[in-house]
C-alpha cells in the first residue's frame, strides 16, 4: 500500500510541477500554450541522453531545462508578436513535431524502441546507512514543517487581506472601512476549514513519506528529490509572481496594450514567461523519465498537455497553490477509480442487480466519462476553479 | 519644427502673418538655444493610410509646447485618436517625423516612447480589471528594480524599499483623484468615470513629461468633469504638459492654452481657444454647411 501511495505522490508531484509551468504561462501571463508537453519531451530526452553519456544528473537536468527554455525562445520569438491565438496553434503543432522528431530520429532517440537503463537520481543508493536515512527523513520533515508554517499563516489571514502586502508599514494611510472589514469576518470559517483539510492531507503525505523512506526503495528516494524540487520551484515562483515582475505579467494578461503604453516591454516579458514555464516543464520531464525508468515518444502525446490544463483549470488559474491542489485532486480521482472493480464486487455482494465486473475497455471509458462530468459540474458550480477568486470572473473588461 | 515652417495645411493660426525674415530670425534663435525653443512634442507631415483611397491622417502637423495644455479637437472621424496612436507609435505612420524632447521617436517602439516620458490614456478607459486599483497604479511606476526577474530573487530588500515609496506615492495620487476608498478593490469593479480617473492617475504615476489624454471627459457627469478639469489644471501648474482630445468645448476652452483642429485627417486650424471659437472654417467643420 505504501509503495502504491508513493507512486501516486510521485505522479502527482510531476504533474504539479509540469502544471506550475503552464500556470505561469497561462494563469499569470495569459499565454495560450496548447503544446506544453513539447517542453517536457525536450527536458526528458535531453536529461536522459546526456546522463547516458556520463554527464552528471544535475547538470543534465539543468541542460534539459535550458534547452526547453530555448524551445520557448524559438516558439515565442516567432509567434508572440502576433495575437494570442497564433501561439496556441503553433505550440500544439510544435509539440507534435517534437514528438515525431523523437520518433523518427532513431540515431538519437532510438525511435519507438525508446530509451532505458539510464542513470537515476540516488540510483546507486540501494542500501542506505541509518545515517543517510535519518538525513533524508530530516529533509522531508523540513519541507513539511516549512509548508505547514506557510499554511498556518495563510489560514490566519482574513479574506480581505488578500492585498495584505499593500498595508505593510505603519506610515501608509490605508483607508479602512471598518464596517466592511467586519462584514467579511465570517468568511474566515471556510478558510479555516480549507486549512485544516490541507493540514490533514499534508500530515498524511508526510506519514507515507516517513514510512517509505524508512523502508528505503528507489521510489522513496525519487519522491524525496522530486518533492524537494517541487517545493523549491513553488517557493521561487511565488516570490517572483508576487513581485513587480509578476505584476507586469498579470497586466499583460489583462491588457497588453496598457502595459505597453506604460513602458513595459510586453514581448520580452511574454518570452520570459514562456521560457521559464518551459524550463519548469523540462525539469518535470526529467522526473517523468526517472519515474518511468523508460521513455519512448508514446509517453509524450498531446493528452499530457490537456491533463495539465485540466489541473490548472481545476485548481484555479493564476494560483500556484491551486495548481498543486488541482494535481492532487486529479490524481486522487485517477487512483480512486482504479479500485472501481473492487468496489463493484463489494456492491454486487450486497445488491446482486449491480454487475460484479465490467471489462477494462468500458471501465477506462467510464473513468474518463466521470472526470468529464466532474469538470462540467465544477465549471457550473465554481467556474473560477477551486482556489480561484469568484470576483475575478464577474468583472467587466 | 525648424525644417518645415510652412506647412500648407496650417496656414491659419499664428504663422499666417509671418514674413520670411521672421522665420529666419526664429531659426537662428533656435540654433542658439534649441532645447529651450523646441516644443516638447512636435510632429510634422504625419501620414497614415488604412488602405482606403483617402488617408486617415494626411500630412498633419502638431506642436505641444513645454508646460502647456494643448487641445486637439475635430469632428468624429477627423483622425484625432489615430494621431494619438501615431504619436505614441501604437500604429506606425507611413510618413512623417515626430520629435519628442528633441529626439526623433517615430521609429521607436511604443514602450520605449513611454519610458522616455510620453504616456497616453485611451478613449475607452482601459483598466487592468483583475488587478487592484493600487496595483494598477504601482504598475505604472518606472524603473522598478523588481521588474527584472533575477532581481526578484536577489534584490528583495531593494524591491521592498521601492515598493514602499511607490505605494506612498500611489496613495497620494489616489487621494487626489478621489479613489482612495477603492484602493484594494479590483479595478474592474470601478464605474466608467472612475476608470477615467484611474487611467489619469496611472499616467501620472509614471512621472512622464507629457500626458496624452483621449477624451478625459467623455461619459463623465458634469461635477466629475469639473473635478477632472481642476485636477488637470493643478497638475499642469506643477509642471506637467498635456495634450488633450476632447469634444466638450467647455473643457477645451477652460483648460487649453492652444488648440489644434483636425478635420478629415488634415490640419484645419490652430490658435488660442478664442481664435478657434471664432474661426468660420472650424465652425463649418463642426456644424456642417
Amino acid at each position: 500500500m505504501v509503495g502504491y501511495l508513493v507512486t501516486l505522490i510521485i505522479s502527482t508531484a510531476i504533474y504539479a510541477l509540469f502544471s506550475l509551468g503552464l500556470n505561469l504561462q497561462w494563469g499569470y501571463t495569459g499565454l495560450l500554450n496548447f503544446g506544453h508537453v513539447a517542453f517536457m519531451t525536450v527536458g526528458a530526452y535531453t536529461t536522459v541522453l546526456l546522463s547516458l553519456n556520463g554527464v552528471p544528473l544535475v547538470v543534465a537536468t539543468l541542460v534539459g531545462a535550458a534547452l526547453a527554455a530555448l524551445l520557448g525562445l524559438i516558439l515565442g520569438s516567432t509567434t508572440l508578436r502576433l495575437r494570442e491565438d497564433y501561439l496556441s496553434i503553433v505550440t500544439i503543432g510544435a509539440s507534435e513535431v517534437i514528438r515525431l522528431i523523437a520518433l523518427n530520429e532513431e540515431w538519437l532517440t532510438r525511435g519507438s524502441l525508446g530509451v532505458a537503463n539510464f542513470p537515476l537520481p540516488l540510483g546507486t543508493l540501494t542500501q542506505p546507512t541509518i545515517g543517510s536515512k535519518i538525513a533524508m527523513i530530516a529533509l522531508w520533515t523540513c519541507i513539511f514543517a516549512v509548508s505547514g508554517q506557510h499554511l498556518w499563516k495563510w489560514t490566519r489571514r482574513t479574506d480581505r487581506n488578500v492585498f495584505e502586502r499593500f498595508s505593510i508599514g505603519e506610515s501608509t494611510p490605508t483607508p479602512i472601512h471598518s464596517e466592511q472589514d467586519l462584514a467579511t469576518k465570517p468568511a474566515q470559517a471556510p478558510r479555516l476549514l480549507a486549512g485544516l483539510a490541507s493540514a490533514a492531507l499534508g500530515l498524511f503525505i508526510y506519514g507515507i513519506g516517513i514510512s517509505a523512506l524508512y523502508d528505503y526503495s528507489y521510489k522513496a528516494g525519487l519522491m524525496l528529490v522530486l518533492v524537494t524540487v517541487l517545493a523549491l520551484v513553488y517557493w521561487r515562483l511565488e516570490v517572483s509572481v508576487k513581485s513587480p515582475w509578476g505584476r507586469v505579467l498579470k497586466s499583460i494578461r489583462e491588457d497588453e496594450e496598457v502595459a505597453r503604453a506604460l513602458g513595459k516591454n510586453v514581448f520580452w516579458y511574454k518570452l520570459q514567461s514562456l521560457m521559464l514555464g518551459g524550463a519548469i516543464a523540462g525539469i518535470a520531464g526529467a522526473f517523468y523519465a526517472w519515474n518511468l525508468t523508460f521513455i519512448n515518444p508514446d509517453g509524450f502525446i498531446p493528452l499530457i498537455t490537456f491533463q495539465a490544463w485540466i489541473i490548472v483549470v481545476l485548481g484555479g488559474a493564476g494560483n500556484n497553490a491551486g495548481t498543486i491542489l488541482g494535481a492532487i485532486i486529479y490524481w486522487s480521482y485517477y487512483s480512486a477509480t482504479r479500485f472501481l472493480p473492487d468496489f463493484l464486487q463489494a456492491l454486487h455482494s450486497v445488491i446482486p442487480i449491480i454487475p460484479a465486473s465490467i471489462d477494462d475497455a468500458r471501465l477506462g471509458a467510464f473513468r474518463i466519462m466521470i472526470i468529464g462530468l466532474l469538470l462540467i459540474i465544477l465549471m457550473m458550480v465554481r467556474p473560477q476553479g477551486i482556489l480561484g477568486k469568484k470576483e475575478e470572473l464577474t468583472l467587466g473588461r | 519644427m525648424v525644417d518645415e515652417p510652412t506647412n500648407p495645411q496650417s496656414s491659419t493660426g499664428d504663422r499666417a502673418g509671418e514674413t520670411l525674415a521672421d522665420v529666419l530670425a526664429e531659426v537662428q534663435d533656435r540654433a542658439i538655444a534649441p532645447r529651450l525653443e523646441l516644443p516638447l512634442l512636435a510632429a510634422s507631415g504625419l501620414v497614415k493610410n488604412f488602405g482606403g483611397t483617402c488617408c486617415a491622417v494626411d500630412r498633419v502637423r502638431i506642436e505641444v509646447p513645454q508646460g502647456s495644455i494643448t487641445g486637439l479637437v475635430g469632428p468624429n472621424g477627423a483622425g484625432k485618436t489615430t494621431l494619438f496612436n501615431l504619436l505614441s507609435n501604437a500604429i506606425r505612420s507611413d510618413q512623417g517625423r515626430v520629435l519628442f524632447d528633441g529626439e526623433p521617436i517615430h521609429h521607436l517602439q511604443p514602450h520605449i516612447i513611454a519610458r522616455m516620458g510620453m504616456v497616453r490614456t485611451f478613449q475607452v478607459a482601459r483598466v487592468l480589471s483583475r488587478l487592484s486599483v493600487l496595483d494598477n497604479l504601482l504598475l505604472a511606476a518606472q524603473k522598478q528594480t523588481g521588474e527584472k526577474f533575477w532581481n526578484t530573487w536577489f534584490q528583495q530588500k531593494q524591491i521592498a524599499q521601492e515598493e514602499k515609496t511607490q505605494r506612498q506615492k500611489a496613495f497620494e495620487i489616489l487621494e487626489s483623484i478621489g479613489l482612495a476608498h477603492m484602493t484594494n478593490e479590483y479595478a474592474g469593479a470601478l464605474s466608467g468615470g472612475q476608470r477615467k480617473l484611474l487611467e489619469m492617475g496611472r499616467a501620472l504615476m509614471a512621472e512622464p513629461k507629457l500626458i496624452l489624454l483621449d477624451e478625459p471627459a467623455a461619459g463623465v457627469n458634469p461635477t466629475l468633469i469639473n473635478q477632472i478639469c481642476d485636477r488637470i489644471q493643478g497638475w499642469n501648474q506643477d509642471g506637467m504638459t498635456f495634450l488633450i482630445i476632447e469634444h466638450n468645448m467647455d473643457v477645451i476652452m477652460s483648460l487649453c492654452d492652444r488648440v489644434w483642429v483636425l478635420a478629415e485627417g488634415r490640419n484645419l486650424a490652430d490658435g488660442t481657444p478664442a481664435e478657434i471659437q471664432s474661426n468660420p472654417e472650424v465652425l463649418e467643420a463642426y456644424l456642417g454647411h
